[in-house]
């Protein structure tokens, strides 16, 4: 017979359950000592009521990408946002003070060894979030739910929590424009959408990582041009980035997964389907090119930065991800028809 | 004579004050029960906002609890209220906070007045409807539920299943059939005033108390005692999901909602704020006289259950990702698998597009490539020709494959050099035609121009990866359609098996194939096998071919298409 494609949620042995939970403990101690890491630039936290969406982000050198997406997600409905700035030198520091929902830290620690920003951001979600519906977002990501234009956040969160469900899952979409990357042009605050409209509709391909029963998805844009050869290192795609958050929760590995391993599952078979939204991912922006180079150097991103030489290489080639099989993003339905994301009955 | 609305009220008060004024306007009185369970203060307030207004009265408050006596308890002193402070009343509407009129109120009171001796609840026997989520239906009349269900889940259920084990059951008091329905109904005053002053209220109060959620089935049941004229139905529109809850209506669904032409609609998002505009201030709507008409309604949410539930076939996504055996479709779409054709045809892929206007590929599984069709290196959805990435996870590549190109029938070839990943989930599956010319593997051997020592270690090899695959396509999980020609049978009568295929392929119009692929010349292939043999490897899965002479047809090396009449 075939292998099993996915395995039950609850057939994990009591020590393996309990290592997790001593998984998590760690994470959560590790979060805990990075506080000195992070010195408070603005605090804005006493504006944050009870029930209000809060979104947490780490950021370096983003003012292009932030006002849009600080836009964006505010007119979804999240309240208030928490950013760690990781020594941005472009300004983005002072745009973020000015902003009046924005509680802002500051640190020139490694972005790598704190976990690639988990560690201060759990710190952050430890202190502020528990009992929020907590959004994780990147700088360059763009949230899109079903009816996302005629509801708000918390109106799906409050539906999520009258289905008994914590956490909401999304697939993070790769968005690019037609032509060289660098051959589009873009301003700070404009609709990113607008300069790079196209993805891949498919492939992607997924299968359920045990301890933690999360699902692991790959494929797409990214897979198609850099990764052909090693698809097994092609980017990790599924998201969780809504959770109704507890202070002992812990994101394991960026929010792909976290424990306890129930928030993994957004997807519980059998048969039907749960709601899930999509990351609009809009990386691809113009300043790729000359960023990707420095990414290089600096050596934060991924786990071994020297496997993925090759793929800041390409990138700096500013290659032409389109064909003529690229999708046109139209809107949430969209994604939904070709299954991408599922309303779930909502 | 007019009509009363008992509104029952836990949260969101703001709301339900308007709804209530918009009531009143209409001359409607408003009997409001609120929930215990909102703090002294807020409904003090409450109550002080709504003074001004005396059709708005307030009950006395009970403590409600979903599934538990509270409810019903609020609807009995509510109504009580109602019929004693404002004797013109005729009807009586159970509403709640979330519920919002649709129509202009005095639709409502005219299609009533229309209708003077007439109940409006939804009421069935347990037995005839499969409405209960969870598994309880008879058994909430005979068992005790003392425990609450929300707060006290464990004790709910252990004590469920003593009372089953212990064989305990309650007895109906007399004359009572038990009926469930919607809660939300519109009673006559004599019905519900013979309701409520029945002498054996008592008794009938006491029982309900420890039935599973009595606010479906207190009012139902005892309805049917004393109602001349009941409307098995409810006049407020509401939809449940597939747990039970009801749907909630936002404001994207204000369209439907005014096409519904239902009297009220519930459960309606605090936050819509749209909707409240819209209807509640919306008076000038000409009088329509229309009967309710959900249908449109049921349709929507019906299809939203289904995706939530079954989700859509062949689809395997973030969201939805089922495990062995629980697919309910592997893929969503039907496809032809082809196996030794290409082989044995010279020209089988053209042809094949053309008799039956499929999509005809390559071998997908091939081992350099995947051979699209036309040689396309990038297809529907950006699926690439790479044979990396599709040996990943071959499953995954034919799944998707299959979904991306939804509306458009895929042939592909296949055989046993091919990557063999895919052959369990192809034969599951009922989307699948499978059709095999078996061991016409050995014809590119037998016209390659290969050293005959390797020819046979790759004949060996091949038919041992066919031959497993054969033994997989006939197991008893198989659910595809599977056909299996020996080579040698097949060649005597290619036309008929093949006539039949593109039969079942074709959504064009059945018809008879006026021109055939041309086959291979297979002079000296029993030749060939017999030296196969002489080697000592048995070539056993395309049955005998005679050494001397090729099969009758075969005879004629013409290469000229021949016709079928």
């Amino acid at each position: 017979m075939t292998q099993t494609t996915t395995a039950e949620l609850d057939n994990l042995g009591w020590a393996d359950a309990y290592r997790l939970r001593w998984k998590r403990r760690r994470l959560l101690w590790r979060s805990f000592r990075s506080r000195h890491q992070l010195s408070l630039v603005t605090d804005r936290t006493d504006q944050i009521k009870p029930n209000d969406v809060l979104a947490v982000m780490t950021q370096r050198n983003e003012i292009t990408r932030l006002p849009y997406v600080l836009g964006y997600h505010r007119q979804l409905g999240v309240q208030h946002f928490l950013i760690v700035d990781n020594d941005s030198d472009d300004g983005t520091r002072a745009f973020l003070t000015e902003q009046p929902d924005v509680s802002l830290w500051h640190t020139k620690h490694s972005y790598h060894a704190a976990r690639f920003g988990l560690d201060w951001m759990t710190w952050l979600q430890i202190k502020y979030m528990d009992g929020h519906w907590c959004l994780m977002l990147d700088a360059d990501e763009l949230l899109v739910y079903a009816h996302h234009e005629s509801r708000a956040l918390q109106d799906l969160t409050a539906w999520l929590e009258q289905q008994g469900r914590h956490s909401f899952g999304a697939h993070l979409l790769d968005l690019y424009p037609k032509g060289p990357l660098n051959g589009c042009s873009y301003t700070a605050g404009e609709d990113p959408v607008r300069a790079l409209p196209w993805f891949d509709a498919a492939p992607y391909r997924a299968q359920r990582q045990q301890p933690l029963s999360n699902l692991w998805v790959q494929g797409g844009a990214r897979e198609r041009m850099f990764f052909a050869q090693t698809p097994n290192r092609s980017p990790t795609l599924n998201k969780i980035p809504l959770v109704k958050w507890n202070r002992r929760y812990a994101y394991v590995n960026s929010c792909h997964s976290a424990l306890p391993r129930h928030l993994n599952s957004t997807y519980e078979g059998p048969g039907g389907a749960s709601p899930s939204g999509v990351l609009l991912h809009t990386k691809f922006l113009p300043e790729i090119v000359s960023k990707s180079a420095i990414e290089k150097q600096r050596a934060q991103h991924f786990h071994t930065p020297s496997d993925f030489d090759d793929y800041y290489d390409q990138i700096t080639e500013s290659p032409d991800l389109w064909t003529t099989n690229s999708t046109r993003y139209t809107g949430w339905q969209q994604l939904e028809s070709l299954g991408l994301m599922c309303s779930g009955g909502w | 004579m007019t009509i009363g609305i008992v509104m029952l009220v836990h949260n969101t008060l703001d709301r339900a004050e308007q709804v209530a004024r918009h009531w009143t306007a209409a001359g409607c009185p408003v009997v409001m029960h609120v929930d215990m369970n909102v703090p002294k203060k807020t409904f003090a307030a409450f109550q002080k906002s709504c003074s001004d207004n005396s059709l708005i009265v307030f009950c006395k408050r009970h403590r409600c609890e979903w599934g538990a006596w509270g409810l019903v308890a609020a609807s009995q002193s509510a109504s009580e209220l109602m019929l004693q402070n404002f004797p013109d009343v005729r009807h009586v509407y159970l509403a709640s906070g979330s519920c919002l009129p649709l129509r202009p109120v005095q639709e409502l009171i005219d299609y009533l007045a229309a209708r003077p001796r007439t109940d409006f609840i939804e009421s069935a026997t347990t037995a005839d409807v499969p409405w209960t989520v969870g598994g309880l239906d008879h058994e909430r009349f005979t068992l005790r539920f003392p425990f609450s269900w929300k707060k006290r889940r464990f004790l709910f259920d252990r004590y469920v299943d003593l009372q089953r084990r212990l064989r305990i059951k309650r007895k109906i008091p007399t004359g009572l059939i038990p009926h469930m329905g919607s809660q939300w109904w519109c009673l006559t005053r004599q019905t519900l005033s013979a309701i409520l002053q029945d002498p054996e209220r008592e008794t009938y109060d006491r029982y309900f108390k420890r039935v599973w959620i009595p606010d479906e089935s207190y009012f139902q049941t005892l309805a049917r005692q004393y109602s001349s004229n009941i409307e098995s139905r409810s006049l407020t529109l509401s939809k449940f999901d597939f747990q039970g809850k009801p749907h909630i209506f936002y404001d994207d669904h204000l369209q439907l909602l005014r096409r519904s032409d239902c009297f009220v609609a519930r459960k309606i998002w605090p936050k819509a704020n749209r909707l409240y505009q819209a209807f509640l201030t919306d008076q000038a709507g000409a009088m329509k006289k229309t009967e309710p008409n959900p249908g449109k309604i049921d349709r929507i949410f019906a299809k939203a259950v289904e995706r939530r539930t079954r989700g859509r076939d062949g689809l395997y996504m973030q969201s939805r990702f089922p495990r062995h055996g629980n697919e309910n479709g592997l893929t969503s779409n039907p496809y032809s698998i082809f196996q030794g054709f290409t082989e044995l045809f010279e020209d089988f892929e053209p042809w094949l597009a053309k008799a039956s206007g499929a999509r005809v590929h390559g071998h997908l599984f091939g081992p350099e490539r995947v051979e699209f069709s036309g040689g396309q290196t990038l297809i529907n959805g950006a699926l690439s020709d790479s044979a990396k990435k599709r040996d990943y996870d071959p499953q995954s590549f034919l799944t998707s494959l299959i979904w991306n190109t939804r509306g458009e029938r895929q042939c592909f070839q296949f055989g046993p050099a091919d990557t063999q990943d895919i052959n369990w989930l192809s034969a599951r599956d009922p989307n699948a035609q499978i059709s095999v010319i078996a061991g016409a593997w050995a014809v590119p051997l037998f016209k390659s121009n290969r050293d005959f020592a390797d020819i046979r270690k790759e004949a060996a090899l091949l038919q041992k990866i066919e031959s497993d695959h054969l033994e997989i396509l006939r197991s008893v999980w198989t659910k595809a359609r599977v056909r299996i020609w020996k080579m040698a049978e097949f060649v005597e009568a290619p036309m008929e098996p093949i006539q039949t295929i593109v039969d079942e392929i074709g959504p064009t119009i059945p018809r008879r194939l006026s021109e055939a692929p041309t086959m291979v010349d297979l002079t000296g292939f029993g030749q060939f096998l017999q030296n196969l043999k002489n080697q000592g490897m048995h070539p056993y899965l395309m049955g005998d071919f005679p050494v001397e002479q090729a099969p009758v047809n075969m005879s004629r090396p013409s290469r000229k298409p021949y016709l079928v009449r």
